[in-house]
């Protein structure tokens, strides 16, 4: 399976804890906001892509199986 | 009896005066509106058209009646979008203000053809007119029109509009955006599939009802066919509301607009959310959705902002991103910090305070900051921020390393 991960931007406030679980797919602005690698996520990552996702205090991280509705769109 | 001109359409008829076309003015004008019992006739009478959606992102007309008419399930709303809370731009608050009847033709129309039995006139409460206006005419349609009509004031502000941000507030009272998905056209008023739709965009469907795609089609100069309202500001002795044949240059509408190349430095297209250009490559330039797109370029809601050459590309670049940053819904962190942060780096190389770290940062959150929000307010900010640091490079650089403004030779433009 392939996942990709997406913010709703309203629900995050910046905690950045995602950004330090799985650094190799998200790095953080100098907010602590998120900046994700479009990229699909699979085996390992996705272990620590879901952890971020579970942790996550705002609730504000999404996993998606690939392909997500922006990739459709464009 | 001069002939019509034939680009002239929705501005055909009496004069912009600020007093709107009373509803037998119209009726004798134009003729009635043709039945909507044939809807999907209509609906591919408006695909045929090839007309855009004008509120800025282009949508085709048609293609939207159709999906939501197509729906499974539900009855649907009609929001009329006249909020206009773009600062470069009067079209709609002129139409709306002039041909409030057209309006609600398409309104009507558009009612009938997705099968929806609510129409929701959302017009922005700082245009007075535009609301006195709009508020009549649906008055004198309530016994013709089959469904349930009210104006709505949307409370002022450039995100008001957007259209998530205008179902958001008809529900709850917040004009501020939501996350997407659900979309409006399957979740909006009241949770029901919603047809958003710019007020000239209704004018045009209200048209095509009467006259036909093929009548709309034939004008155009290129690809794209048709008619538009543009906005003319700046370096003009006539600024102002214009209906223009698609493919029309901005050297042409310059000129209609009481002026010349000489006078004018770069051209905003588009809107606060479009792009700059230099004067050289928009001159000739044909305002052609199509033509525009794959330069980069944006039709928008057909602004053209003409920076005089007397005036500071990067001055007028930082007031464009502070109005941009006071002008988020608060609501991303991206946007928020992001465009306050552009927004003051901006200011302080316009006034030679840069630090010398300005640009570089400015084209990180460029290249950062797009695709990182509920709705695209960052994304347009960030669009006319990478072309003004194409069309004024040369001129950022200048102030960041020494302070001083070439154009108007000054060391703080605002001091």
């Amino acid at each position: 399976m392939e996942a990709r991960l997406r913010v709703d931007w309203i629900r995050c406030d910046g905690y950045g804890l995602c950004g330090d679980f799985v650094p190799e797919v998200i790095d953080l602005d100098e907010w602590r906001y998120p900046i994700i690698d479009p990229r699909p996520i699979d085996g390992e990552l996705l272990h620590a892509a879901q952890r971020a996702v579970d942790c996550c205090p705002m609730k504000a991280l999404i996993l998606e199986s690939a392909p997500s509705e922006s990739r459709r769109r464009r | 009896m001069p002939t019509p001109d034939p680009t002239q359409r929705l501005l055909a008829g009496p004069p912009l005066d600020g007093n709107p076309e009373r509803l037998d003015a119209h009726l004798t004008r134009l003729g009635a509106l043709p039945s909507a019992d044939n809807h999907l006739d209509l609906i591919s009478s408006l695909e045929a058209s090839g007309l855009l959606g004008r509120g800025g992102a282009g949508f085709p007309v048609g293609r939207k009646w159709r999906a939501l008419a197509e729906r499974k399930s539900g009855t649907a709303v009609v929001v009329v979008n006249g909020a206009e809370g773009e600062p470069a731009s009067a079209k709609d608050r002129i139409l709306m203000a002039h041909r409030p009847h057209l309006v609600v033709d398409g309104a009507s129309l558009a009612a009938e053809a997705v099968g929806a039995d609510e129409i929701i006139f959302y017009v922005g409460r700082e245009h007075a007119a535009a609301v006195a206006a709009m508020g009549r005419a649906i008055d004198e349609r309530r016994a013709e029109v089959r469904q349930a009509m009210r104006l709505v004031t949307a409370p002022v502000g450039y995100v008001a509009g957007e259209a998530s941000a205008a179902v958001h507030y008809l529900n709850s009272g917040d004009a501020r955006p939501t996350t997407t998905p659900p979309r409006v056209s399957s979740s909006g008023v009241h949770g029901r599939p919603t047809l958003l739709q710019n007020v000239e965009s209704l004018a045009y469907a209200a048209l095509i009802a009467r006259f036909g795609d093929r009548w709309y089609r034939s004008a155009g100069r290129l690809d794209s066919r048709g008619t538009a309202l543009i906005t003319v500001s700046g370096a003009a002795r006539r600024p102002g509301v214009m209906e223009i044949e698609l493919g029309t240059t901005v050297g042409e509408i310059a000129a209609a607009a009481g002026t010349t190349a000489p006078r004018v430095q770069a051209v905003v297209l588009g809107g606060y959310f479009g792009t700059w250009a230099r004067v050289d490559d928009a001159w000739g330039l044909p305002l052609d959705p199509d033509a525009m797109k794959p330069k980069g370029l944006t039709f928008g809601c057909g602004i053209v902002g003409l920076l005089p050459t007397e005036l500071c590309g990067v001055s007028a670049t930082a007031e464009i991103m502070a109005f941009m940053a006071t002008e988020s819904a608060g609501q991303c962190g991206p946007c928020v910090f992001g465009l306050r942060a552009i927004g003051a780096a901006t200011h302080r190389v316009a006034n030679g305070a840069a630090g010398g770290g300005e640009l570089g940062d400015i084209e990180r959150w460029v290249s950062q900051i797009p695709g990182r929000g509920a709705c695209r307010h960052p994304d347009g900010a960030m669009q006319l921020m990478a072309s003004a640091l194409e069309v004024f490079g040369d001129e950022f650089i200048h102030h960041a390393r020494t302070g001083r403004c070439s154009i108007t030779g000054s060391r703080g433009e605002a001091a």
